[in-house]
């Protein structure tokens, strides 16, 4: 028999450490006493789900859902699969996603990087994966951007994603790279991930198959969430 | 049984504002409210409580870049989806004000659930807190300090091995209903879970 026992536990060092000085905000903003563990109980196992009601017909286009005209850059589709840890695929949950306009630039007050605005690029959208985990969106490719961090340090080209899963234990906000990108590899933030193979599975791979001809290149990327636990009983027999 | 890693988690960033709350980031017309902004679809059945506080740096400085969700039971310890109020969604986002990054939720005071062995856990609410220098979001719990008798047998309070640190899990009573300080290092350092 199989019975579904809460959520395996996080791999917490396949991700970010909470300290990585190299990625300087985190000094500061990083506890230093090690996390209380424990089983998930209902309270983590539950969480808000979201109907396509909430959904406009333009929140996965990047391209046209701030003013309705295109925004600059090269465009893109970005799909894939929402899965859990042991490959079931993920409906019915939220993706969020944020990202820099073409030229680096995010729509923000506080942001203070000289490349322009572009007029008819907000920055966010959203979508509901279908019955299979399925996702898409699209939008331009964001450009590279420089931070504050050490004297000279570049963010790559990323997108930034939300996912909600099917319960509060699976939560996760990460960033979407793409393939070929030599400033992944010099990134602190992107460095904070300890395995290169960690890194590899945030790396969006170039599909001509499913791209769009005079139209859109399209980039695969699966998200990957916790998956529940399943331990194995056997029923114990009459007199033993 | 597992056959693929966890998507590794990023910080969210200066900006998760523009994705998560982006009418209260400035950015208007894509959707129309921010999701998350109340936990009330009507009239919910319980008392009503605020719950108001701040995400402190070990500098001791407010972050006026973090997003706050909550997630928590309705009144009679039932969560939305699984029978719980129809007027309460459990879920609240929060970026914080904008002058002084305070987080402020409107919800009710949930009630008891069960833990899997049956026991019942005291209220509480479930805190999960993403921001530029965050690695990892980080899972936490606000008991309520005025609970004294149900979280003396809470069985996540009573595991706490460091028991003057339990007190960073209670929220005071203050006016208007409660307040939540969430210090991410230094002296009073949240616990945190690793769920
Ligand atoms: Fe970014």
């Amino acid at each position: 028999m199989t019975k579904i026992n809460g959520y395996t536990a996080r791999d917490r060092a396949w991700h970010p450490p909470a300290l990585t000085p190299l990625y300087k905000t985190s000094v500061a903003r990083s506890p230093r006493f090690a996390p209380l563990g424990f089983a998930t109980s209902l309270s983590e196992e539950t969480g808000p789900v979201f109907g396509h009601d909430i959904l406009g017909p333009r929140d996965n286009d990047l391209i046209h859902n701030f003013t309705g005209e295109s925004a600059i850059g090269p465009r893109i589709i970005v799909q894939g699969r929402v899965i859990d840890e042991v490959g079931r695929p993920m409906p019915h949950t939220l993706v969020e996603v944020w990202q820099a306009n073409a030229g680096g630039r995010y729509r923000h007050k506080k942001e203070g990087y000289l490349a322009p605005l572009d007029p008819n690029f907000g920055g966010c959208g959203r979508c509901i994966t279908d019955e299979n985990g399925f996702y898409e969106f699209r939008t331009v490719k964001p450009g590279p951007y420089p931070w504050p961090n050490g004297a000279d340090d570049w963010r790559p080209a990323h997108i930034h994603f939300s996912v909600f899963g099917h319960s509060f234990a699976q939560r996760l906000i990460s960033q979407l790279y793409f393939e070929g990108d030599p400033m992944i590899w010099q990134c602190p933030i992107v460095g904070t991930i300890p395995t290169r193979e960690g890194i590899e599975s945030l790396v969006a791979k170039l599909d001509r198959q499913n791209s769009v001809p005079m139209d859109a290149l399209c980039y695969q990327f699966d998200i990957v969430l916790r998956g529940r636990r399943q331990t194995m009983f056997e029923n114990r027999m009459e007199g033993l | 049984m597992k056959r693929f890693n966890e998507s590794p988690s990023q910080t969210a960033g200066p900006y998760v504002h523009i994705g998560c709350t982006p009418n209260f980031s400035g950015i208007h017309g894509i959707y129309p409210e921010d999701l998350g902004t109340s936990l009330f679809k009507g009239e919910p059945k319980g008392k009503r409580i605020t719950i108001t506080g701040a995400v402190i740096d070990g500098a001791g400085n407010t972050l006026k870049d973090a997003m706050v969700e909550i997630w928590q039971a309705d009144a009679e310890g039932r969560f939305a989806g699984r029978g719980g109020d129809p007027a309460f969604t459990g879920w609240g986002r929060s970026p914080g004000d904008m002058t002084t990054g305070e987080f402020t939720f409107e919800t009710v005071k949930p009630g008891r659930v069960a833990w899997p062995d049956g026991r019942l856990q005291a209220p509480h609410v479930t805190f999960w807190i993403v921001a530029r220098g965050i690695n990892l979001g980080l899972h936490t719990r606000m008991y309520f300090a005025d609970e004294e008798a149900a979280n003396v047998e809470d069985p996540i309070l009573s595991r706490v091995e460091h028991r003057q640190r339990i007190k960073t899990l209670l929220a005071q009573p203050a006016e208007g209903g409660y307040r939540f300080d969430i210090r991410l290092q230094g002296e009073d350092e949240t616990i945190f879970f690793d769920i």
